[in-house]
């Protein structure tokens, strides 16, 4: 009885020097071992490569092989792939930060996006253009204003309050399904439930007809304008973000505080600024996605609400709560997506294997139920993702 | 003859409807180790939780140079100069050490390169380990980091829990050592341990509790010599 | 008077409004929809409330009680089976024994560097051999009479029989699902289940023999008269006469009524097997589980068991309501599945309704489904006052006019903020007390 809780028995406080590992980051990443059978893969590669090229016409026909991959599986992957990362992005920090999954992230992709649609509409009925680039890039900043306003509104009057509570993290997801249906009705009432296309400036870098012409493949290549501001935009965010997060005193606390809260308040630390700027930054964030989403293929509210699933997937793939793991689950996500649900005959032609089926494995239908293969199988064989992120 | 330096006095709290101490009074001096020892459960890092604020006291008080600082909260007494190193997760494990550091200085990021220096002195892990993440360090590695930053708020009185539980036998010699220094340098010094013996011998104070009463008090070696203490708390000889 | 029966008597008193003001059609429509809403409340209390378990998949297992609703009740297609359901079968084998190979490679092959290159080679064949049996088979079978069939069909019971075999094949597919997810942690549960319920669907919307995917069945058999039989009896036309109503209005009433009866009845035996059960000492240890997981596992209790329990019967539970849906509809529409009506919805009914509490999630269902089917007329009926003072061709009032309908989705959302932060635990919050010491559990439980 007089025991005060959480107590270590002595037994604990003997515990040798030789633990280096905190429980809690896990075991140590092991030398990468290269096994024989790898190697084995690559000589084989290897030779299947020489013997396409030593065909008649084979290094043309490999070359429009590699051509029609880059423009069906790896230039699209690499966009969506760049769009879900930000987002799980958002997600991550937020889930680093505060503890609970945002169920309502989709949404602030849409109310973000929307916010840039609107501004978008109106620079471009006063005549203002970004030359050949989509207007939408000088509305950003107005939507992320919107999406940031709207965070900073939950924040105050739902999540702080439970904040302060210390309510479960069940608590704050319940929460998020409120902020969800609220956020999306919001986007609903104000733009509407419909398709909206507001791309406008060149459309192509590298137009296919062009580009054949160029080469005298007879693949082509197109590199649509909105694919090539995606990754540039991607980047520079990425980029900020870790430089913020690693350089400045604010992101460095940012980073202690979703290390060890307690330890972080007894250093001053103040949980409500940290909580004000891991939602500025995911709803910037999310918006920026948000748009790249919609300038890439169309902004309808309800598709927002379906990328949550992968964008959810990206951020566990990598390991919940690590930004370098959103990254690179969002590739993941994205290539997979992608390459399963790719038709391989016509590259499969130019390999030399002419073939009567599509050579698809999985139906386009199934692109939202990959994510989904791919959580559970994550979930299930290895629960804390590349980046061992942590424990739910 | 005015108070001492830091005083909790006649401190009465708990958990839930129980007290665990009752009427409990620690104090320390500037420059002085204290060191509060005690069988399991006797209310050791309960007193120095209550001291710091992380519980509410129920009767009692706790006064930081004559100030009474009963109703600051944990972070307001980091600012009013108390430095507190918890026993476990008291270190960012994600964080380098050197931004562990910095984290320490959060409040006052002033002249963080001369103290950090300052702190290396003491502790060359700081230096050798600096870009490394802390979680990756070992047990007595990590303690080491653990006092490190708590210093780095420029505390006037510091306050360790068991800062010895799972550091091996020779880094405790040394993390005593160390502890030693700091005190000599002016600041009040405060430890629960778990390793009475040990403590008692460089303590300039002790508080032996029991059932979250004083027992005894006494200075350490006083204390180290008293057959009551000897034969109840220090396992006899 | 107690805050239940003041709720409850609201409630009805809201029906009988509508049926006043709007249409009696109309109340007994949205009677209908709140019983079966009710019992899909109450499923996910059962998990939820009993269990805590965060499953985010609800919408997967009313698609697979209405999916159900069709492999009963349609006739079977005899040339659609002889086109390609040895096919199928085969598939389906091998399939199976891809599956059963994987499984005894990971187990059999003890050097590490040949078990990832095995299982990848067995799982390509298994894969290319199940879709070279498929994809003719699936082919043929979409191909009988593309325009009515071109599915399977179904056993051609009656559609009442699909309540309880949706029950059944939810458990069985729940079971399943919570064998491979029930290890997983509160956020972890609800994205899984809500990307395996997303699977689901997409099973069904792009499976044509299977039920016809999104080209719909839409020629259920009901378990009630239809109308126009209704109008040709002649003790109906006396009826009618003898209450002075028109036969047309008069047998939709009926219809609907006697659907309601059959739900209403449903809903009452499974409230009465939910509250036995909650009050069982089974019950009991469910919730120790629930409000203390540690120490119940160190008492010895098969938690993960336990779980796995709550999440088939909540399932079941479901499931036989989404088969009264597709009874209800006489159609099974793949495509309306979305997870913000199917799944959410059904959560905002049991937190706001009360958790733990199967009166609570009752009552939830009620009242949910009723804000959710009135603000749809409402929010129009509101914008149309808000915007008379513009003129009727003023661009803003067109587009309020036009996207006023979801303004229930904002409602929702306000109604679950306002009740978490007011009354955390719901209207009709789990009676404590009498089970040790009372934790709220919602609202302040420390992480």
């Amino acid at each position: 009885m007089m025991n005060p809780p959480r107590r270590p028995s002595p037994v604990d406080s003997n515990v040798v020097d030789t633990q280096a590992v905190d429980a809690r980051t896990g075991p140590t990443v092991r030398p990468p071992r290269r096994p024989p059978w790898r190697i084995a893969v690559g000589v084989a590669l290897g030779v299947v490569v020489l013997a396409l090229v030593s065909r008649e016409g084979g290094g043309v026909n490999l070359l429009n092989a590699l051509v029609r991959l880059a423009n069906f599986v790896v230039i699209p992957g690499i966009s969506y792939g760049s769009q879900l990362a930000l987002g799980a992005l958002g997600v991550t920090l937020i889930y680093a930060v505060m503890r609970f999954s945002d169920f309502a992230h989709g949404d602030t992709m849409a109310f973000g996006a929307m916010g840039v649609i609107l501004v978008t509409r109106v620079l471009q009925g006063m005549g203002i253009s970004a030359g050949p680039l989509p207007t939408a890039l000088l509305a950003l900043p107005f939507g992320i204003l919107g999406a940031i306003t709207l965070a900073l509104v939950f924040d105050r009057t739902v999540y702080r309050f439970y904040r302060r509570q210390r309510a479960a993290p069940v608590t704050f997801v319940i929460a998020s399904i409120g902020a969800m249906f609220v956020t999306n009705g919001l986007v609903r009432l104000i733009i509407g439930p419909g398709d909206q296309r507001f791309a406008d400036g060149v459309r192509f870098i590298i137009r296919v007809q062009a580009f054949k012409e160029m080469t005298g493949l007879s693949e082509g290549l197109a590199l649509r304008t909105t694919q090539a501001i995606t990754l540039v935009v991607a980047v520079i965010v990425v980029l900020g973000l870790f430089l913020f997060l690693n350089r400045t005193s604010l992101g460095k606390a940012m980073r202690a505080y979703a290390d060890n809260e307690d330890l972080a308040l007894l250093s001053g630390i103040n949980p409500e600024r940290v909580a004000l700027w891991t939602w500025i930054i995911a709803a910037t964030l999310a918006t920026i996605a948000g748009t790249l989403y919609g300038l890439d293929k169309s902004f309808k509210p309800f598709t927002y609400f379906q990328l949550l699933l992968p964008i959810f997937a990206s951020a566990i793939v990598g390991g919940i709560g690590k930004p370098l793991g959103a990254i690179a689950g969002g590739f993941v996500v994205a290539f997979s997506e992608i390459a399963l649900t790719y038709p391989y005959r016509r590259i499969l032609g130019y390999l030399g294997f002419e073939t009567d089926s599509l050579v698809q494995l999985l139906s386009t239908d199934y692109k939202f139920a990959v994510s989904f293969i791919i959580l559970v199988v994550v979930l299930i064989w290895r629960p804390r993702g590349i980046f061992q992120g942590r424990v739910i | 003859m005015s108070d001492p330096f830091l005083l909790g006095e006649a401190i009465t709290c708990g958990y839930g409807d129980t007290n665990i101490l009752h009427g409990c009074t620690i104090s320390v001096e500037k420059g002085e180790i204290a060191v509060i020892v005690g069988p399991n459960g006797a209310g050791k890092s309960t007193a120095m939780k209550a001291v710091f604020g992380l519980l509410t006291l129920r009767e009692g008080s706790v006064r930081l140079g004559g100030q009474d600082i009963s109703t600051l909260t944990p972070p307001d007494r980091v600012a009013a100069g108390m430095g507190f190193v918890p026993q476990t997760n008291n270190v960012f494990p994600s964080l380098t050490v050197r931004e562990n550091l910095e984290m320490g200085a959060y409040l006052c990021p002033h002249d963080i390169e001369a103290r950090i220096e300052q702190l290396a002195q003491l502790f060359p892990i700081l230096q050798e380990r600096s870009r490394q993440p802390a979680g990756e360090l070992s047990g007595g590695q990590r303690q080491q980091v653990a006092v490190a930053r708590a210093m780095m708020t420029q505390p006037k009185v510091l306050m360790l829990d068991e800062p010895t539980a799972g550091v091996s036998p020779i880094l405790v010699q040394e993390l005593f050592a160390r502890i030693q220094e700091i005190a000599a340098a002016g600041i009040a010094v405060l430890i629960v341990e778990q390793n009475a013996r040990q403590a008692l011998s460089l303590a300039d104070k002790g508080f032996v509790l029991v059932q979250g009463k004083n027992r005894f008090t006494g200075t350490g070696r006083d204390l180290l010599n008293d057959p009551d203490v000897r034969q109840s708390f220090l396992g006899g000889g | 008077m107690r805050r239940p029966f003041w709720l409850v008597l609201g409630m009805a008193l809201a029906l009988a409004a509508v049926g006043v003001l709007q249409s009696w059609n109309v109340a007994l429509a949205i009677l209908n929809l709140q019983l079966i809403s009710a019992v899909m409340a109450l499923g996910v209390n059962i998990q939820w409330g009993y269990g805590g378990l965060f499953n985010f998949g609800i919408m997967g297992f009313t698609a697979l009680g209405g999916l159900t609703a069709v492999l009963v009740a349609t006739p079977p297609v005899s040339e659609a089976w002889a086109a390609g359901g040895g096919g199928l079968a085969m598939a389906a084998v091998t399939m199976a024994v891809t599956a059963a190979a994987v499984w005894a490679l990971q187990r059999l092959i003890k050097v590490k560097a040949l078990r990832g290159p095995a299982v990848a080679l067995v799982f390509v064949v298994g894969l290319a051999l199940t879709r070279w049996f498929y994809s003719p088979s699936a082919a043929a079978i979409e191909a009988v009479d593309p325009s009515i069939t071109g599915f399977l069909g179904g056993l051609g019971l009656p559609i009442i029989i699909s309540w309880l075999a949706g029950g059944a094949l939810a458990a069985a597919v729940a079971w399943v699902i919570g064998r491979i997810t029930l290890g997983l942690q509160s956020d972890y549960l609800a994205i899984a289940t809500l990307g395996i319920s997303a699977a689901l669907v997409a099973v069904l919307k792009n499976e044509d023999w299977l039920a016809r995917g999104v080209k719909n069945v839409t020629t259920l058999p009901r378990p009630v008269p239809y109308e126009q039989d209704l109008h040709g009896q002649d003790w109906f036309i006396d009826l009618s006469a003898r209450v002075d109503m028109e036969p047309s209005l008069l047998s939709g009433l009926v219809v609907k009524a006697l659907y309601a009866l059959l739900f209403g009845g449903v809903l009452l035996v499974l409230f009465w097997l939910a509250h036995r059960a909650l009050h069982s000492p089974w019950g009991r240890m469910m919730r120790a589980i629930r409000d203390n997981r540690d120490a119940a596992e160190a008492m010895g209790k098969d938690v993960t068991r336990r779980h796995l329990q709550v999440f088939v019967l909540g399932s079941a539970v479901v499931g036989i309501a989404g088969a009264m849906l597709v009874t209800l509809n006489g159609q099974f529409t793949p495509a309306s599945y979305t997870p913000f009506r199917y799944t959410f919805l059904v959560w905002v009914m049991v937190i706001v309704g009360g958790s733990g509490n199967n009166g609570g999630a009752i009552l939830g269902g009620f009242l949910i489904w009723f804000l959710w089917v009135q603000a749809e007329v409402g929010g129009p009926w509101l914008m149309t006052t808000l915007t008379s003072g513009l003129q009727d061709d003023s661009p803003l009032r067109q587009h309020l006019l036009s996207v006023a309908p979801h303004m229930r989705q904002l409602l929702m959302g306000l109604v679950l903020l306002v009740v978490l932060r007011l009354s955390p635990r719901g209207l009709l919050p789990e009676q404590r007390g009498k089970h040790g010491p009372a934790r709220q559990r919602i609202a302040t439980e420390h992480s």
